[in-house]
Formats: C-alpha cells, structure tokens, sequence
C-alpha cells in the first residue's frame, strides 16, 4: 500500500509538462520512474558513451540503490568496467551492486529480479548483440516489474539495432565532439541522443547535451560545438522542468527521486 | 625391497609409481566422509584419521557402535580400516596400530596402554634399540622409571609422548575444518534419495538452527548444507547472505536457487544418508522494533535490497556479485579491484573533483595495440591510429601524462608509459598510451590503446 502510494506520488510529479520542451532540461521528466527505458549505442564503438549516459541519467535521477548488470560480453568488445572512470565523472563507484552475468538471459533475469525489489531505486542492464531472449515478452516483463515497484530500469545495448519492445522511452545514443578545452584538450563526455520512441509523444527529436559535474545534470550543447548555452527552465514555471534528485533541488521525494 | 626383488618373487606383477598428493586428496575425502559423525575431524600422518567424538557418541547410540559404523563406512569406501577409541588422541592412535582389535572399558585403558610395545612410542631407531638394550618391552616398563632420568637420556619429547599415550597428559586435535558455531544434524536410518524429502528435511534443520541462533539472539551471515552420501561421497552448499539472518523461510528459498543453479545436479545415488546444516559464521542479530512512517519504508527499503543481493548471490554466484573498492596505487590498472559484494564495503576515497575525467570509464586488460600511430613530434599525441581496423583521425588530444611501472612490484625494464587522451573526428574519446621513449629507450616505442571515456 504505502509502496503503490509512493509509486503514484512519484508519477504524478514526473508527469510530463505541457509544451515538451526538448532542452536537457527536459530530459529528466521524459526519463520516467517506474518505467523500462532502452539506450542503443548507435555503433559499437559507442558503447561506452551509452553506458556513460545511462550511468549518469541513473544516478543524477535516483538517489536510492543502484544496481548494476552487465554482460560479460561487453568487457571483451568494449573493455571491463572501470571503477576510477565512474569516480571522475563524479559517480561513487562503491555505492552500486554490481552483477556480472555470464549469459543474456542471465542478466535479463537479474535485472527482473532487481526491478522487482522495492529496494532498488535505479536498475542498469546491459547487454550485447543481437539477443533473441530479449523479445517482447521480456521487456514487458521489465516494463510490468518496474511500473509495480517504482524503479527505473535503463537498458543499454550495442552491437544490435532498435528492435520494438514495450518500454517507454527507446533513444540512440551515439558520442559526440566535446567541448574542447585551451590548447586542443579534449573536453567532457558528451552525447548526440536521438529520441526514437516514447510511448508519451512527441518522438523523432535530437539534441546534443554535455555532463556539467557541477550542476550534477546535462546541458545543452551546441551542435557546432560552440560554448553550450545553460539550459533555461520553460516557461510553464509551476511544473516540474528540472529533474528531481538534482542536488540543491527541493527534494522531498527521496525514493523516487 | 627393491623393484628388480619384487619382480623376482612375483613373476607378473604390476607397478604404479607412487602419487603422494592423490593420496592425500583421498585421505582428505574420506576425511570428509568421517565428518557424518563429529565435525572435528583431523588427519593423522598420511594413513590416518582422528575424530573427535566428544558429545557425538549417543546420538549413534554408543561409543562402540559409532566405531563401528565408522568402520563399516570407510570398508564400503574398499578401505581396510582399524579404529579404537581413547581418552587421548596419541593413545587412540597408539591402540588402532599397535593393539589387538576390540574396545575396552575407559577403566582398564592405563592397563592396556602399558601392554603395548615399544614400537608404539614411534620413536627413532637408536632411541628403539638403545631401550631394548635397556630392556624395556612395554610401555608399562618405561612408565614406571621416574621420568626425568628417561627424558636426560632420551630427551622430552619420548616421555611427553608416553604421557600422552597413558593419558597423563592430554592434547586437543586441530580439526582440518573449523568447527561451526551452530549445526543441526539429521541421520536417516534408511538412505533417503529424494530431493523434495530432502528438502523438507533440511527445513526442519532450518527451523532449528532458527531457534538455536534466536536464543543467542545472532543471525547467521554464511550457511552450509552438506549431504553425506552412502558410498562416502559429501556434497556441500555454501549460502551468504548480506545481513544476518535467520529466517527459514528465506534461508531455504536460497537453498533452492543454489540447487537450481548447481552446474551439476545433487546426485542421490543410492541415496543420503544424513544431512547437516551448520551456521559457519554468525554474528549479533536483535529483534528489531517496526517503525512507523518514512522510518519504516527506509527499513524495508533496506531490508529488501539485502535479500535481492542473497538472491543474487545464490543466482549467480560470489563472485560474480560485486562491489567496487579502490586500491591505493598509481599503476592505472591495479587502481581499482571487484570484491564479492558480501565482502566488507569500503567508501571510495574522495579525490579533487575534475573538470574532465581524466580516467576512462572501460579499461581494456591487457591494452589492445593500435597500428599506424604516428605522432608529430616525439613526446606528442598521435595524427592518427587504426584500431580494430578502423582509422581514427585525432582531433583533439591531451597529454603526456607519465605514469611509470611500479619498480617494486614490475620486472626490472618495464617500460614507462605516456598516456594521451585523444578525441577522434566522430567524437569517440579514447584513452591511448605510448610504451617507452624515443630517446632512450630500445626499439621503436608501441602504442597501445588502454580505455575507452564516456
């Protein structure tokens, strides 16, 4: 009782505000909890930058437990996961559970099982290449375990393309020039996302946005890769344009955010 | 004798060299087989068991008939077995190789240790011969000269071991596996080999061991579950759990996922003949209060998440559970390590924040080499590289960041790397490092690729 009140109080805050503004503002409210949300990493060699992005998203919008499943798979083709890199982009490695499965249907299993638990706040699947176990009953299953405990579950996957499935919001994530910093630098992790699918409307958008760690969320980027322009609050001031769970936000959601 | 001897005597005889670690491997079997009857159970030199059956002996009704069911359970195995039962474990020892078979009354054991012979002191061959010199035969004899004329002459360890064997002096085996804090056991008077009656079985010893861990009022972190086969054979199940617990209910549904996700099915064979649970390790658990409100949701929160990770484990396996701890070292690829997850957790230490990460966020073990890396100048990032036969053109690129080898740890000429964050033309971030230098060191240096950035 108190988790469906908890689930509901946490849907109607993230209710999708009037208007669509398609800012990174914006990202937050359209990254649903208690929903499934895929990121395809456009080609293999961006599998890192989905990861990245769902690791980002997840942890800058939900502040509870974080657990973590990866294919074994992925280590081989796009390296191990590694600790001190999620450290500088401002995420605490010690703080996930972290499940290393050996089989697609084993992480898919471990990702239900950890949807399913009211304990989990974020749930971050990965896995890799064409996966037949991962069809429409599966991300159902997903999508119903998560809808029932208020998690968020990401799914990232590279090596395949975007297959139909029932989650609620489906994007490309593919790398993209940074900002560079003095003397040719390299600057921080940015993302081209495209919007493939969301079950809520307003589909077929892209944006480029960079992580800002102070800020603890995405900012706009320009596409021609010029300063990024700080992203602004629309004008529709009384709903929610900020994604909840973002430091110095009001913050008394704090499952659910 | 030698072989060529042996072959004279025997015409058709067949040899096998001598494989001291198989047979200690069976030893340590058949060790595990013993364990049915009292978990302290040590080796005793390369041919021998000792059990410790101190409290065990009623539940097999007697100290004779636990002997001889032991014995009975090692000649099934194809052993020839002796056993006897002592006060002491010098003085068992003693009687099962040295003595005529059969039990005796703790009453008569001094008087029938002292009818033992010499040989029974295993002592050196001069000590041996220098006693039978003495005339000594038994170690009745020896018993009665005042000890410290024997112990100047032969030294201390002779009479300490004849204490021993005597029961002056008394020795506590060191068992091969630590005793558990708790167990509960339950002996079938027929083998059983069905699982679901196993496991109803292995219920009720949950509810007991529940029952014993609430009157300590501990929780148990690690169970085993071991099942001990007719034919000797042991099969084990090791379940964690994050939190003490105790619970039977959840414990069991552990024990079910562990069966399920056994690679290899829990054989009966001609069936079981006990099975034991015991808590390896517990530690305080206090019957907590219920919260109310926002409390409450945090506590179950918490408690909900402990079990998934139980789960996850049973699932899974230990090791493939993990949590993230930091190492201190500046060696890139020693600088973070996955502990099981049931392990202790340590926070992550704190470090300046970045602007831009200067780590990658997947680490390629070992560094995969690129090709055509061809910097513009010598300590310079490169123009390009081709990795996995893709040409990257650079576009932007920082570094060098030197890092070298840790002397203490790395063979003496490891090589120091220079490592560049390089961003190619499509925006991918790669994390590349240059082996060795120009300059000084030999051959040309390799460039490898080591990570990859979000």
């Amino acid at each position: 009782m108190v988790q469906d009140l908890r689930v509901l109080r946490a849907r109607e805050d993230m209710a999708p505000p009037p208007g669509w503004p398609e800012g990174a503002g914006a990202l937050g409210a359209r990254l649903a909890v208690a929903a499934l949300h895929e990121f395809y990493a456009a080609a293999e060699p961006d599998a890192p930058g989905a990861t990245g992005f769902a690791l980002l998203a997840g942890r800058a919008l939900g502040r509870g437990r974080f657990v973590w499943v990866r294919h074994i798979d992925l280590d081989r083709e796009a390296g191990a996961f590694y600790p001190p890199g999620a450290a500088a982009l401002g995420v605490d490695p010690a703080s996930f559970l972290f499940v290393r499965a050996q089989r697609v249907d084993g992480a898919l299993q471990a990702a239900l099982e950890a949807a399913r638990c009211a304990g989990a706040a974020t749930i971050l699947v990965e896995f890799r290449g064409a996966a037949r176990v991962y069809d429409l009953v599966a991300s159902r299953r997903l999508a119903c375990a998560a809808r029932d405990s208020g998690a968020r579950v990401f799914l990232v996957r590279s090596g395949a393309p975007p297959a139909p499935s029932a989650a609620q919001t489906r994007w490309l994530v593919r790398c993209a020039r940074s900002r560079v910093l003095a003397a040719n630098a390299p600057g921080g992790p940015a993302f081209d996302l495209a919007l493939l699918r969301d079950r809520r409307g307003r589909e077929g958008f892209a944006l480029r946005v960079e992580w800002n760690r102070e800020r603890g969320w995405f900012e706009d980027c320009d596409v021609a890769g010029a300063a990024p322009r700080p992203c602004v609050a629309p004008l529709s001031g009384a709903v929610v344009s900020f994604p909840v769970g973002r430091p110095g936000a009001p913050d008394a959601r704090a499952r659910a955010g | 004798m030698s072989l060529a001897q042996a072959r004279a005597r025997a015409g058709a005889l067949a040899t096998q060299d001598a494989d001291p670690a198989a047979d200690a491997a069976f030893l340590n079997d058949c060790a595990q087989a013993c364990e049915m009857f009292t978990p302290l159970v040590a080796r005793d030199g390369a041919d021998g068991l000792l059990l410790d059956i101190t409290g065990c002996a009623h539940l097999f009704g007697g100290e004779d008939a636990l002997r001889a069911r032991a014995c009975r359970r090692l000649r099934a195995a194809g052993l020839a077995a002796r056993a006897a039962l002592a006060a002491t474990p010098d003085a068992a020892r003693a009687f099962a190789r040295f003595a005529p078979e059969g039990g005796c009354a703790p009453a008569t054991e001094e008087a029938r240790a002292r009818r033992l012979p010499l040989a029974a002191l295993e002592c050196d061959v001069e000590t041996a011969l220098a006693l039978a010199r003495a005339g000594f035969a038994t170690l009745g004899d020896l018993a009665d000269r005042p000890s410290a004329a024997l112990a100047a002459r032969f030294g201390p360890r002779l009479t300490r071991r004849l204490d021993r064997i005597l029961g002056r002096e008394d020795m506590r085996i060191t068992p091969l596996r630590a005793p558990p804090d708790i167990m509960a056991e339950r002996h079938f008077p027929e083998p059983l080999a069905l699982t679901e009656s196993l496991m109803a079985t292995l219920e009720r010893l949950a509810i007991d061991v529940a029952v014993l861990l609430e009157r300590r009022a501990a929780g148990g972190r690690r169970f085993e579950a071991s099942f001990f086969r007719t034919d000797g054979m042991v099969r084990r199940l090791l379940v964690e759990t994050a939190q003490p617990a105790r619970d039977p209910e959840s414990l069991m549904r552990l024990v079910r996922l562990k069966i399920d996700a056994l690679a290899d099915p829990l054989d009966p064979g001609f069936g079981f003949d006990a099975v034991r649970l015991a808590v390896l390790r517990s530690e305080p658990l206090h019957a907590g209060q219920t919260h109310l409100g926002e409390e409450r949701e945090t506590a179950d929160d918490a408690r909900a998440f402990a079990e998934l990770a139980n789960r996850l484990v049973a699932r899974f396996g230990r090791e493939n559970v993990r949590r993230f701890v930091a190492r201190d070292t500046h060696d890139p690829a020693r600088a973070a390590f996955a502990a099981p997850f049931l392990a202790a957790a340590a926070p992550w230490p704190d470090s300046a924040p970045q602007p831009v990460p200067s780590r990658p966020l997947t680490l390629f073990d070992p560094p995969q080499p690129i090709e055509d890396a061809v910097a513009e100048v010598p300590d310079g990032p490169p123009r390009r590289f081709r990795w996995r036969r893709v040409l990257h053109e650079v576009a932007a690129a920082e570094g060098p960041e030197r890092i070298a080898p840790e002397w203490w740890r790395a063979p003496q000429d490891a090589p120091t790397r220079d490592y560049y964050r390089v961003e190619d033309s499509e925006g991918r971030r790669f994390w590349l490092f240059r082996e060795g230098f120009y300059a000084h060191e030999r051959g040309a240096p390799r460039w490898f690729l080591h990570g990859l950035f979000a």
